[in-house]
């Protein structure tokens, strides 16, 4: 039996904590130059796409706005149409919220960016419920969790009826929509793109996530990345494609990572651990701390013991980050680790907020990556590097050769369009 | 200074080869900038999203795509446009335009079609919004100081508060000031209700005019309205917009029609003629102060683009009316207009020790 290849996709290290901005080697995070050296990077990797993350508000704490991260960021789909212009191959994709968004225009816009990179667009859609973050939008307010995503649901299956509404000879013909979320009608300014379906990405966890995921994605964005964990989450997924006519290869489950790799196994350890500080500065630290303690904090010695204190819920003082669910019940549980190991503040966060990485000597990396595709956890990996903008180039240039010696991944690319580096079916719609 | 412009509008062209050929040209001619229009009432492609394709492909060349302002988001229209004067570094500028049929409204099923003047009004509100959450950071909001630990000097950072006629926005921006402090902002002038927010908003101004006389009335309209709107009339560069149908070659242009100036076709105003008389009627009309400059829209584009450029600009070039290379690399520079200062900036006395 032919061993199963792995995808790969890179995104961009933009805004939050996992960005080290005080690494010597850190450069813009705005300007063209750095989105095109990663994009390069992922290519010369022969990477199945690029990813690039939103935001739609700055986050506060305290009603003011953070400060300690890396943030700022310019507009996914007009980054990636710009990268089409410097890139062949790469698929290029955008998270765009299907809550502060109409789908005529955001379909539009999708359609023509796989138009201008000759089929290599991908949306991954995401949907909010943030009243924070519907102060910048006409829409204002915010929908509750059910209708978030019945809404992302019908805006796809929207969008789907757009890209599919011309005639293969290049004509446009009338549609019309009428849902519970959207009534419209006219003609769709696009004909059929390369892809017909720009690629559909899905980030969540939630069961209601999975479902969507399932009935409507093309890749999910998969946050496991235990071995066990990932084969669990992958087995429930993929059982969930057979209820909508769907196979297995339908769908590709990529967890986002992290690696680190270094000549031995403990010097990689010891970068690692180096990264975990960077990412968690004192200030960090304290700040987390306040975000779940739900008080002010800021007179404790990061490097002393954690606050004597009991926890509150304060859903308000920290706006515009996605909730970490019961901020009081995980105060308690970071206590106990900090009494059990006997940690700092500091080395609490770290230790609590540490995201699996991958960490190794690149062969040892090259297996680990390997084992997790053979044994059903992932069929690929979204990497997340630390550093912008050279944080994928180690990878490409020590680990990708392995992963091809091994049969595990592409020497090259077979297609043009990302359909076709997923693997996936060609969507003919008829009509 | 003489300023020129060309449309790259093509029908039915959605690859990104044959608007980059275009561009091209227009950059070898050293024109200030290239439109490509946008509607979600016809067939073609998202402005924005081709222009920014361009953008790592050509070099000087201004980009400015129609983005309107009815039916999309402020808070994401400002964030594109930001964005491609970081694509382009410092290149971009935007054509600002409403959608006023029944039909565009029957596309996002959110709020029925209105009269023009109350669509324009609320286009000015979106170019004064935008400004707002271009100038939400300061240009050097971001300062990587690491023993605070801070990146960002958050008293550079600043929310818009902005509250419209039909939408609010909180801010401050998600992406930092663009190069060019404000990206150009591009209104067509011609009809009535546009007028004040061209007058108001904008860096450039189109008439589509078939005389002199009449493009002279409306640019000293425009321009003392400006004043009124405590600008410096300066500040607004006046292009004549016409349409050119350089097919005749060489020859004389018909009488009536090339030389003796554009005349009225249901499409706006059409010149029709040779290079050489293109290039004259623009030598007069800019020469007598009638015009800042031109806006040229090739009613075949290659063919009529090719002629602009090696036939027109190259006799503009030959008598020094018009730049034979860029001085500058912005947008901004080609049309000589300063970078704004920011409105939120403040002095340094906050900084003090």
């Amino acid at each position: 039996m032919s061993r199963r290849r792995m995808h790969l996709a890179a995104h961009f290290p933009g805004v939050n904590n996992t960005t080290v901005w005080t690494d010597p080697e850190s450069r813009s995070q705005i300007e063209f130059s750095s989105f095109a050296h990663l994009a390069r990077t992922a290519e010369r990797g022969l990477f199945d796409f690029f990813f690039l993350a939103e935001g739609l508000r700055l986050r506060e704490h305290k009603g003011r706005i953070h400060d300690l991260d890396v943030v700022g960021r310019p507009e996914s789909i007009t980054v990636l149409s710009a990268l089409a212009g410097v890139t062949e191959h790469l698929g290029l994709a955008a998270t765009v919220n299907a809550t502060f968004n109409e789908p005529f225009e955001l379909a539009r816009r999708f359609a023509t960016l796989d138009h201008v990179s000759g089929g290599r667009a991908a949306w991954n859609v995401v949907t909010s419920s943030d009243a924070f973050t519907g102060e910048n939008f006409r829409r204002g307010g915010f929908l509750d969790r059910a209708d978030r995503y019945t809404r992302a649901a019908e805006f796809l299956e929207t969008a789907r009826e757009l890209w599919g509404s011309w005639t293969p000879d290049g004509i446009p013909r009338p549609f019309a929509h009428r849902g519970r979320h959207f009534d419209i009608a006219g003609e769709f300014t696009v004909p059929r793109s390369p892809q017909g379906n720009p690629v559909v990405i899905q980030a969540g966890d939630s069961d209601e996530g999975r479902e969507f995921a399932a009935s409507a994605a093309d890749v999910v964005f998969a946050r496991h990345s235990s071995l066990e964990e990932g084969r669990v989450f992958y087995a429930d997924v993929k059982r969930r494609l057979a209820k909508y006519g769907r196979t297995p290869e339908d769908l590709k489950i990529m967890p986002g990572i992290g690696v680190v790799l270094g000549d031995t196994a403990a010097q990689a350890q010891e970068k690692a651990a180096e990264i975990r500080r960077q990412q968690t500065s004192p200030q960090t630290a304290l700040r987390t701390l306040e975000q779940i303690w739900g008080v002010d904090l800021s007179s404790y010695d990061p490097d002393g013991p954690l606050p004597d204190i009991d926890p509150v819920a304060d859903p308000a003082l920290t706006q515009g980050r996605t909730r970490r669910g019961d901020t009081v019940a995980i105060a308690e549980k970071w206590a106990a680790l900090a009494r059990e190991k006997g940690l700092s503040i500091r080395q609490t966060v770290i230790e609590a907020g540490g995201r699996q990485f991958f960490i190794g000597t690149p062969d040892a990396v090259a297996t680990e990556l390997d084992e997790f595709v053979q044994r059903e956890a992932a069929d690929g990996f979204v990497l997340v590097p630390h550093l912008t903008p050279g944080g994928l180039d180690q990878f490409v240039d020590e680990v990708v050769p392995l992963l091809q010696e091994r049969g595990a991944f592409r020497t090259a690319y077979r297609g043009t369009t990302l359909r076709s580096h997923l693997g996936l079916p060609d969507p003919v719609r008829k009509g | 200074m003489l300023h020129l412009s060309a449309a790259v509008d093509q029908p039915s062209a959605y690859d990104a080869a044959s608007y980059l050929t275009l561009a091209r040209l227009a950059e070898r001619g050293g024109l200030d900038f290239v439109t490509l229009e946008d509607s979600f009432a016809r067939p073609g492609p998202d402005a924005l999203a081709v222009l920014a394709r361009l953008a790592p492909a050509t070099s000087r060349i201004g980009l400015v795509p129609t983005v309107t302002t009815t039916h999309t988001e402020p808070f994401h229209v400002q964030a594109a446009v930001a964005t491609l004067d970081w694509v382009s570094r410092g290149r971009a500028g935007w054509r600002i335009d409403v959608s006023t049929t029944e039909g565009e409204a029957r596309l996002f099923g959110r709020r029925q079609a209105a009269p023009s003047d109350a669509l324009w009004q609320e286009a000015g509100e979106v170019a004064d919004v935008a400004a707002k959450l271009w100038d939400s950071w300061e240009d050097d909001a971001e300062i990587r100081d690491a023993p605070t630990g801070r990146f960002i000097d958050r008293d550079k950072l600043h929310h818009v508060d902005f509250r419209g006629t039909s939408f609010s926005v909180k801010g401050p921006s998600i992406v930092p000031r663009p190069p060019q402090g404000h990206p150009v902002r591009v209104v067509d002038a011609t009809d009535g209700p546009a007028r004040r927010t061209a007058a108001r908003y904008a860096d450039v101004a189109l008439v589509r005019a078939t005389s002199a006389p009449q493009a002279a009335a409306v640019r000293n309209q425009l321009r003392s309205m400006t004043a009124d709107f405590g600008r410096h009339p300066d500040q607004l560069r006046v292009l004549a917009g016409l349409l050119v149908d350089l097919g005749d070659g060489e020859h004389a242009a018909e009488p009536g029609h090339g030389g003796g100036g554009p005349r009225q076709t249901p499409q706006g105003p059409l010149y029709r003629g040779g290079p050489v008389d293109l290039a004259e009627l623009i030598a007069t009309w800019h020469g007598e102060g009638i015009v800042d400059g031109f806006h040229l829209t090739p009613v075949e584009p290659l063919r009529d683009l090719e002629r602009l450029v090696n036939g027109t600009v190259a006799l503009l070039q030959h008598r020094g009316l018009f730049r034979t290379f860029y001085p500058g690399s912005s947008l901004r520079e080609h049309l000589g207009l300063a970078r704004p200062a920011n409105q939120y900036a403040t002095t340094g006395a906050r900084h003090e020790p």
